[in-house]
């Protein structure tokens, strides 16, 4: 490691002992446990130091702009209730908040929980019954899966913690909310979300990145799903950061017996954006299904790294990501299939579907297919390219002009992952988006006039 | 002896497997700048070649063994390995193949390739590598009054330094890869092609390369060269005898393509893949690669690798060329304890570039194999055009198949498609052709051969029967 690595490394682990001192005069000694594993945390974090770029996991996503911030700790959760109410998204849910990774009761919605569904901050579950979060924490992935989960787990003091009961449905959405401020001085948070959903058990998540549009900040989130057998759950990651927010994310799922996980990852924000998604399917009928959409523009970088591991038989994987791409912004799909050894009748299909709309932009694609067992159906796609020409003349042919009939079918193209989401507020949001995303030769007045008119028809 | 005989029947082993006794001039395993200037001393090389060579060197002694292959092999002693084996009679080479000691034609008639038959009947001039140097070439005078220089590479070093200045290590710098540098510091042998403008190569050119000291690694060095609006076809094939320690090849292969030129270049590998433990098989790290360096020029890698324990091989096109084609077809088959990281590299430079590749993969036994690609489309490369099929199949519970592609794309005007499937054989297939009494391995390999017919039919004629007869081989005992 050359001196200004070091010397950014070294910066972290100063803030992380000033934090440290800071909690021990506050709140005292902190359970043995949780010490230990920040204490590997940093230890790990300190040995990799921060990812480059000849890593081949890293291959194409350079975290100088991560590395070389000066990022400090929120101490605090304010935040503009008008604006709060301007973000939040208009779904009647439970909801937790956290600003800058400070938990906001003021902001989260805890009242009327129903029966066998426990939801609250991780702090506080750790103050109530820290044992209890001790034996799942970290089980799904240690501090060895990347410098940045090693951070996370160094630093990590607050997030959410969901538990169902056997047999529970959640009728109302679950929100996790995180908002990030524009403030004097970046700072970075650390959220750490533990899921477990007990055998049968329901629910639909929502996670939701967004901010104050001059923010600025660092978020570095790890996450642990562990779905018992029958269990289903439906998770919305809507990342609506502000455009000089960085956001590394990690989400470990693991599946018993017939469980399913169903995830929507809906990157529009943030400056440089890294998700890695990892589905361990250890149960026989378990499926995973992995969508994701995103948008990229001015400078943006947005890389998801998706991993499914099918280590039992019978187990089924769907992987869709859809990405568009304009100025000169860069895109990264990874998308990873390992079939085990014995892990016979798979199914697992994987699609990644690009659309660059300027010669900038730059898209790095790669999906992988590592396969040792026999009785298998895997297939994989990639696609990178414009819009089909027969498809722009079919719209000319009724009267649409070339560039409205290009909005048109690259909203066309984002709503084949968004015709897969069932909450409409989602949905739409995220279309009116995209629709505003779009570059203004795409004629969008006439776009937007062209679409009431269908509507009406 | 007949009981032997009947016991190797049924054993099937390599069919190629065999040593013939000839005493080679050989220097003690090794390598230092020493080993280097005695190659090039033994060739009778000009100075600015051995140069060359020691440049080479120098790099190679800087750079480490790629690990990044999905690959398992023991690291490989390069101490341990002599850099040059050659037939004795080096200085009165036969100029006819009355001349050729009869123990060589007797290697090539076991093979089942006599060389004057072969040669006549096919109309196929063969540069002939015995080990390391060229033993005899035939139909030299029909090339060259097409004006097509076709000789081995220290000849081509020799009687056309100038051409080879010029060309080589220009595709495939002497830099560019761990092995590709190793090669290029001890290559000892190898083809030149060379086709002026405007000429098409009256005939197929071949050479079929064996290795038979023990202990030798073969390091070729082969170099084509078409001008404008010229054309060739060049077919490699290899066969190797049995033995127990591996044997390390490292071979490159350089292409180039000037304005309208059209290279077709054919492998089929068929290299002692080592015994059922996996022991003993040949290691293959080759470095292929083509240069459109023309407008509309054209490069078609077409292979069929089925032998070596261990393939590690990426045939490559440049599309630097406005309009120009690159393809790559291949089939894979691996069996026993073979593993294979195969692929190809399309780079798309100029506007308009076009590519295809199609790889089928059939891994049986305990085998692995990879696909490893990627297709990259620089900013300037407009409309560039990609198409790419890579389908796995899976011949029994312990073997792996795995697909890597890299996508890199930075321009708006591209298209870039890429389609791979993994699975077995279809059952229903298999009980179809059952159920017309067709035997459950002949079902097999008919379903097989139809698997990699879009490849086979790449193949110029002579070798396409040969595919798919190694094919058969190959897959001997990997069903039922």
């Amino acid at each position: 490691m050359n001196e200004d690595v070091q010397s950014d490394v070294q910066r972290f682990l100063d803030r992380l002992d000033e934090r440290v001192a800071e909690r021990i005069a506050a709140q005292g000694v902190e359970p043995s446990w949780i010490a230990a594993r920040r204490q590997a945390g940093a230890a790990r974090f300190e040995a990799l130091g921060f990812p480059h770029r000849r890593i081949e996991e890293w291959k194409y996503t350079d975290v100088r702009s991560i590395a070389r911030g000066d990022f400090r700790l929120a101490t605090d959760a304010d935040f503009s209730p008008a604006t709060a109410a301007r973000l939040t998204l208009p779904v009647e849910a439970h909801r937790l908040t956290f600003v800058d990774g400070v938990f906001a009761p003021g902001l989260s919605q805890l009242d009327d929980l129903p029966g066998g569904v426990q939801l609250l901050p991780l702090s506080r579950a750790l103050d109530e019954n820290h044992e209890a979060v001790g034996g799942p924490l970290g089980r799904l992935t240690g501090v060895e899966f990347s410098p940045f989960a090693a951070l996370n787990t160094a630093f990590m003091e607050e997030g959410a913690v969901l538990r169902l009961a056997p047999g529970t449905v959640v009728e109302k959405p679950i929100i996790l909310q995180f908002l990030s401020r524009a403030g004097e001085a970046p700072v970075m948070s650390h959220p750490r979300i533990l899921l477990e959903m007990a055998g049968r058990s329901q629910a639909t998540v929502i996670e939701h990145h967004v901010g104050e549009e001059a923010a600025a900040n660092f978020t570095n989130l790890v996450e642990e799903i562990i779905l018992d057998r029958g269990a289903i759950l439906t998770h919305y990651k809507l990342q609506e950061a502000a455009l000089a927010d960085l956001h590394v994310a990690s989400i470990h799922i693991e599946q018993a017996r017939d469980s399913r996980y169903t995830s929507f990852n809906l990157n529009l924000g943030g400056g440089l954006v890294r998700n890695d998604l990892v589905a361990e399917l250890n149960g026989q009928g378990a499926e995973t299904n992995f969508n994701g959409l995103f948008y990229g523009q001015g400078r943006q970088h947005v890389d998801n790294h998706t991993l499914v591991n099918h280590n039992a038989p019978n187990t089924f994987s769907h992987e869709n990501y859809k990405g568009i791409l304009d100025d000169r912004a860069h895109g990264v799909f990874n998308g990873k299939v390992i079939v085990k050894r014995d892990s016979q009748k798979i199914e697992a299909e994987q699609s990644n579907a690009n659309l660059l709309l300027s010669d900038r932009a730059e898209i790095d694609t790669k999906p992988e297919l590592e396969i040792y067992a026999d009785d298998v159906k895997c297939a994989h796609g990639a696609t990178t390219g414009q819009l089909d020409e027969e498809a722009v003349f079919a719209l000319r042919t009724r009267g649409i002009d070339q560039q409205t009939a290009r909005g048109l079918l690259t909203l066309a193209f984002a709503g084949e992952v968004l015709e897969q989401v069932d909450l409409d507020a989602i949905a739409e949001r995220v279309e009116l988006a995209v629709a505003g995303k779009l570059p203004e030769r795409f004629n969008l007045a006439g776009l937007v006039e062209t679409a009431v008119a269908l509507n009406e028809e | 002896m007949a009981s032997q005989e009947m016991e190797q029947l049924v054993r099937r082993e390599y069919k190629e497997g065999f040593v013939t006794d000839i005493e080679s001039d050989t220097v003690p395993p090794g390598l230092d700048e020493s080993t280097i200037a005695f190659i090039s001393n033994k060739k009778g090389e000009p100075q600015w070649m051995l140069e060359w060579r020691l440049k080479a060197y120098h790099q190679w002694l800087k750079m480490t063994s790629p690990s990044w292959a999905h690959l398992d092999y023991p690291p490989i002693d390069y101490q341990a390995i002599s850099y040059y084996s050659a037939p004795k009679r080096d200085e009165d080479r036969p100029q006819s193949l009355d001349e050729v000691d009869p123990k060589l034609l007797e290697t090539y008639e076991k093979l089942g390739i006599p060389l004057h038959e072969r040669a006549a009947l096919a109309g196929v001039a063969v540069d002939a590598v015995f080990d390391s140097v060229s033993v005899t070439t035939t139909f030299k005078e029909k090339l060259h009054e097409a004006g097509v220089i076709f000789c081995s590479i220290s000849e081509a070093i020799r009687d056309y330094p100038e051409l080879v200045r010029q060309y080589l290590g220009s595709v495939v710098p002497q830099g560019d890869n761990y092995f590709a540098a190793l090669n290029s510091a001890v290559f000892t042998d190898g083809s030149f092609v060379f086709v002026p403008e405007g000429v098409t190569c009256p005939m197929e050119l071949s050479t079929y390369f064996r290795i038979n000291a023990a202990n030798t690694g073969q390091f070729e060095r082969t170099l084509i060269v078409c001008e404008s609006r010229a054309q060739v076809s060049y077919l490699e094939g290899c066969t190797a005898p049995q033995r127990d320690e591996n044997q390390l090849h490292a071979a490159v292969v350089e292409l180039v393509a000037l304005e309208d030129a059209y290279i077709k270049y054919s492998t089929v590998q068929n290299w002692y893949p080592g015994d059922e433990d996996g022991k003993g098989g040949i290691y293959n790290f080759v470095t292929k690669r083509g240069d459109c360096r023309g407008d509309r020029s054209r490069i078609s890698w077409t292979q069929v690798e089925t032998g070596s324990a261990i393939t590690w091989k990426y045939p490559s096109c440049v599309l630097r060329g406005k309009d120009s084609i690159g393809e790559f077809y291949s089939v894979a088959v691996t069996n026993g304890r073979q593993q294979a990281d195969t692929g190809t590299k399309m780079i798309h430079i100029g506007e308009g570039t076009r590519s295809s590749i199609i790889s089928k993969g059939i891994s049986a036994g305990r085998s692995n194999q990879s696909y490893r690609g990627l297709v990259k489309v620089g900013p300037r490369a407009k409309g560039a055009r990609n198409f790419t099929q890579c389908d796995s199949l899976l011949i029994g519970d312990q073997c792996g198949a795995h697909t890597f592609p890299y996508q890199e794309i930075g321009n708006s005007t591209a298209t870039v498609e890429h389609e791979a499937t993994t699975s077995k054989i279809g059952e229903d297939q298999l009980f179809y052709c059952q159920s017309r009494g067709i035997s459950e391995e002949d079902a097999v390999s008919m379903i097989v051969n139809g698997f990699c017919k879009d490849v086979f039919q790449e193949l110029p004629m002579e070798f396409a029967v040969e595919a798919e007869a190694l094919l058969n081989v190959t897959l001997e005992g990997a069903v039922g």
